[in-house]
């Protein structure tokens, strides 16, 4: 426990066992991005995964769009302390997309339009545990959150969740992400409390 | 985009309200004393923690508006956010004396370093502003010569920030200007109407693509969102803009 703050009653809004430590809840959806919010013409984008020989699978939006997808109800974790709970969504789980990639390797990097990346360990992107989502609450996802489509991993801090993703591609070893070289936590469990680096 | 910096474990200090002064009606800067602050780049912020006698604790982040001087000291300037959980207290409970818990500095994208050559464009939508001083104090500190341009959007004379610290680095800091855009009110003679931020404004006021500035734009998340996607329709590169969103935070 932290020392006292003379004075501070607090809302305790944090007793709820379904929030991590450190978090609060937000009826919004706020928005955090590092650069202007980009616009993909849904005619040129792709969905591509590389494996570490350099093969590359790769989707059209319409391709993309014909694969099954699923509609998950999660909560999510902004490591700048908001949770949102039970946010709903659709998408593609990234098992479907994965399903024919040739691959050892145990790391990934999430590549977004725009140039953003984050890594991701590859067991964490399986079992049902990510989608690249493209509906947000009954709709289109906007593209401030991320639309056309994002990654959508909830049980990881939410800038893992690449907004405008462009692809995944399998590493070897493991190399950090944008925020991860910027002193952010490798892995970022929100139960853990990852959110820098040595947390 | 470009790497950031690294930087190392991020431990909890207990800082010291040595001083603090009213900004505005609702913003306060707080003068914190943080034994053995390793120092900070323009732009980053801290994470601070309150703690409640029970045990219950809050944290949220804010922007750094200081320069770092060496002096072991650092400068917030809080906005109070009406049912804040943590920004009430900062604003209107928290005493010179008392203690608080904090820990950084954080992030290193959305920073301005000493070494950068460019022009640099500053765009500020209310409390946006914060990180922007820091960077404006920090090229005054080492008397940069970069030029610099901030556009400050607030709602009224009364709501903006550091109007005499800005007024007196427009003197001082040669290289330096300031334009203000009030959204609801202006002052007493002045030259438009109320208004918005617009493509005319970051275009006359702001610095033309074929210079290559870095952009920093920083407000609430409508404001940055806008202000972004207008900087990028003028032609500036998309990874030379850089952002940072409030919004959501109390």
């Amino acid at each position: 426990m932290g020392i006292i703050s003379p004075g501070f009653g607090g809302r305790r809004r944090s007793s709820r066992s379904d929030l991590p430590p450190g978090q609060y809840l937000t009826p919004d959806f706020p928005v955090l991005s590092a650069g202007p919010t980009p616009r993909i013409p849904l005619d040129r984008w792709r969905f591509t995964i590389t494996n570490e020989s350099g093969e590359r699978q790769s989707w059209t939006w319409s391709e993309f769009q014909a694969l099954p997808s699923e509609d998950v109800t999660v909560d999510i974790h902004c490591v700048t302390k908001w949770s949102k709970l039970g946010t709903s969504w659709r998408g593609v789980s990234l098992d479907t997309l994965l399903a024919d990639t040739d691959t050892t390797a145990d790391y990934t990097m999430v590549h977004a339009y725009g140039g953003y990346t984050t890594n991701v360990p590859l067991e964490d992107l399986l079992d049902g545990k990510a989608w690249i989502a493209y509906r947000y609450d009954g709709a289109d996802l906007e593209p401030e959150h991320g639309g056309p489509a994002r990654m959508l991993i909830p049980h990881l801090y939410f800038w893992k969740s690449a907004k405008w993703v462009s692809g995944v591609e399998m590493l070897d070893s493991d190399e950090p992400g944008f925020w991860e070289s910027a002193g952010y936590h490798n892995y970022g469990d929100p139960w853990r409390e990852q959110r820098y680096q040595g947390d | 985009m470009a790497r950031a910096a690294v930087s190392g474990r991020l431990i909890w200090r207990v800082a010291t309200l040595a001083e603090a002064r009213a900004e505005t009606a609702s913003a306060r800067t707080l003068v914190l004393d943080v034994p053995e602050w390793p120092g900070h780049l323009p732009g980053q912020h801290v994470d601070v923690r309150l703690t409640a006698p029970d045990g219950y604790s809050a944290q949220r982040s804010y922007s750094i508006a200081s320069a770092w001087t060496g002096d072991g000291r650092i400068e917030l300037t809080i906005q109070r956010i009406p049912d804040g959980e943590v920004s009430t207290y900062l604003t209107d409970i928290f005493k010179v004396g008392d203690p608080v818990e904090l820990r950084g500095p954080v992030g290193g994208w959305f920073v301005w370093r000493e070494r950068q050559t460019a022009p640099v464009l500053l765009v500020g939508g209310g409390s946006g502003v914060v990180p922007l001083m820091s960077m404006v104090r920090a090229r005054g500190a080492v008397r940069g010569r970069q030029p610099f341009r901030l556009i400050y959007s607030v709602r009224s004379p009364e709501d903006a920030c550091y109007t005499g610290e800005l007024a007196r680095r427009i003197r001082d800091d040669a290289g330096l200007d300031v334009r203000y855009v009030y959204t609801r009110q202006t002052p007493e003679g002045w030259p438009e109407p109320a208004k918005r931020i617009s493509v005319a404004t970051l275009n006359t006021y702001g610095w033309p693509p074929d210079f290559g500035p870095d952009c920093y734009v920083c407000g609430p998340t409508g404001f940055v969102e806008t202000a972004a996607d207008m900087l990028v329709a003028l032609g500036h590169d998309p990874r030379r803009i850089r952002t940072e969103r409030f919004g959501g935070t109390s």
